[in-house]
């Protein structure tokens, strides 16, 4: 059945990517087969307003209720470009659809809301007296009724909250199935939180990324960089069993005082501790031997390199690399990260995939953010993302952070099991990182040149010249 | 450090074959209520080394758990509980974990085992 799924009007790359895992999640088909998705006419792909195929009423209850990023659910009874079409069409919406929902023993309320432009308390009351053809039997109750009803238009001049204007003004009604919980975030939100780390995942990403992940109670979700445990707290509201490791010992063991560390930070939401932290390095896991397939998903956001001077504490080896057979191309490599950097990203991907193919399950979810650099256009859209022969990629949602920089969370499943093959290949390339590591060393400073100064950017030798900052529209700066 | 996290992990040196399982050197042992899961312990009871989980279990002074396991154990309420609190109610807080080959000490403080190793044992 078609739902009209209202998004809010943010992080639009991530939005149908969560409902299609969340789907995944409640809707247990084993088929596998894509959500169908349609906009209505005229409509721009980052317009709020969605078609998607459910099962049923239950699955887009249960899937908005979860989602952070959809705004409600609607079995929707009529649309049309001006009222008159919209009387129309609920008319002609089959009564038997209806009736049980305007009964004379039911509550109900009607919201009128609109995307791009303000309306007044009166045009909405007069756009809901409007309404009158439909046989509203109950009582209405504002706080607390039985059913809701939304009449929801878009404007139809100009601009579109950054959108490509739409070029006919589309009005919706229809009953709500479900609609977000957006009181997680502020709940959440890092700023109350006790222990904070420089890069302290924020609240609602921290969501989606256990959502992409597919997280339900009874599920064990690994963090091979916790710091403070930002993203496994999302994971354990969810109900998992979590785990993290971090190179850090200071991080994970000491935070800030017995108050403020990463324990505190589960006690203070009231959720369950993490099951195991221990300090470890990605590079070197101490997992025994023949353990695999333990973790139902790892998610996290890996050290892209700016901060790699802060992990050779202790005298440790610096990061080191080389362009790996599953991660970026050499061609791409420049593009990525400035210098040197992609040393350390290129192997600390190597090393994720080579865990994540290992010790997560068969069907198990790698969601984790993979750094992009915005300096050519034509490479904005077509970036190679890390593959490997366990994983099939599922999804990558962009978020721009700046004219620069843009961060991709990066949805993988593992489809095929770890083979003794794929082991040696990852160890021959793990020792190929590592007798290399000295002459990069000498090569250049690795720790100065991590994070290049915007302005002293280049490329293989030529100067590029800075880029303008063009957005085309808005749309991904929401 | 839960009994969970011993059971997988292992002394990683360079040159080391058995570095499994760690020998627990226990300064401070303490118990932690969790809620039980039954799925989860489901799921993970065919990832456990057993007689490793049992041993470390008995080391700090937890005897309840039979030498050996199998699947349809799990269908006992009393097992559940005790693989319950073996696994996840245990915490070795101070103490340290012993490589079986080298007898090198990798330190567990404040519940955070320290696995990282020194320059030239990697």
């Amino acid at each position: 059945m078609w739902y009209l799924c209202v998004f809010f009007h943010r992080l639009l790359d991530y939005r149908r990517p969560e409902v299609e895992a969340l789907a995944e999640l409640f809707q247990h088909n084993s088929s596998n087969e894509p959500l169908e998705w349609r906009v209505p006419e005229n409509h721009h792909p980052d317009s709020p307003f969605h078609f998607v195929n459910l099962s049923s009423d239950d699955v887009a209850r249960d899937i908005a209720n979860r989602s952070l990023l959809v705004k409600g659910m609607y079995e929707l009874w009529g649309e049309g470009s001006t009222l008159e079409e919209l009387e129309q069409a609920i008319k002609s919406y089959p009564d038997e659809r209806k009736s049980p929902y305007l009964s004379s023993e039911s509550t109900f309320r009607i919201t009128v809301d609109s995307f791009g432009k303000v309306m007044s308390f009166e045009e909405q009351n007069n756009r809901i007296q409007q309404l009158a053809y439909i046989p509203f039997e109950g009582r209405v109750n504002l706080k607390h009724p039985d059913h809701k009803f939304w009449l929801m238009e878009t404007d139809d001049h100009g601009g579109n909250n950054g959108l490509p204007p739409v070029v006919q003004k589309r009005i919706f009604f229809g009953r709500e199935i479900g609609g977000s919980d957006r009181t997680l975030i502020p709940t959440y939100q890092l700023k109350s939180r006790k222990y904070l780390g420089p890069t302290a995942m924020d609240a609602e990403m921290a969501f989606l990324m256990a959502n992409q992940a597919l997280v339900k109670p009874g599920k064990l979700v690994y963090d091979p960089f916790v710091g403070t445990g930002s993203i496994l707290i999302g994971a354990a509201h969810f109900g998992a069993m979590t785990m993290g490791a971090d190179i850090d010992i200071r991080v994970v063991r000491d935070g800030r005082g017995p108050d403020r560390n990463v324990w505190s930070n589960f006690k203070q939401y009231g959720l369950p501790m993490p099951v195991g932290l221990l300090r470890a390095d990605n590079n070197l896991p101490p997992w025994r031997p023949g353990l695999k397939e333990v973790f139902d998903a790892i998610i996290c956001d890996p050290p892209y390199g700016v901060r790699a001077g802060g992990r050779k504490s202790g005298g440790r080896k610096l990061l080191k690399g080389v362009v790996g057979p599953y991660t970026v191309p050499d061609d791409k490599r420049t593009d990525h990260i400035p210098s040197t950097a992609p040393y350390s990203l290129v192997e600390c991907v190597h090393d994720l995939l080579d865990l994540a193919a290992r010790m997560l399950v068969i069907g198990g979810r790698l969601v984790y953010f993979f750094p992009v650099l915005r300096e050519d256009e034509a490479n904005v859209g077509n970036t190679v993302f890390p593959e490997h022969p366990c994983f099939e990629l599922i999804s990558s949602s962009e978020q721009i952070l700046s004219s620069r920089y843009s961060r991709v969370l990066l949805t993988m499943v593992k489809r095929r099991p770890y083979t003794e093959e794929i082991a040696e290949a990852a160890r021959v390339k793990h020792t190929e990182f590592r007798e290399n590591h000295v002459k990069w060393l000498e090569d250049g400073n690795i720790h100065s040149s991590v994070f290049t100064p915007a302005d002293q950017l280049t490329v293989s030798g030529d100067t590029k010249p800075l880029r303008d900052l063009k957005p085309k529209y808005r749309g991904k700066y929401v | 450090m839960r009994l969970l996290t011993h059971n997988m992990l292992s002394s990683n040196i360079k040159g080391v074959v058995n570095g499994f399982p760690l020998r627990i050197e226990a300064e401070k042992v303490i118990h932690k209520e969790v809620d039980l899961n039954p799925d989860f312990l489901r799921n993970i009871f065919s990832k456990i080394e057993w007689r490793a989980l049992s041993d470390a279990a008995r080391s700090l002074g937890y005897a309840e758990l039979p030498e050996e396991a199998e699947e349809s154990m799990l269908d006992s309420d009393e097992f559940l509980g005790k693989f319950h609190h073996a696994l996840l109610e245990i915490h070795l807080e101070e103490g340290a974990l012993v490589c079986p080959e080298t007898g090198r000490k990798f330190s567990v403080s404040k519940g955070i085992p320290n696995m990282l190793l020194h320059e030239d044992e990697v």
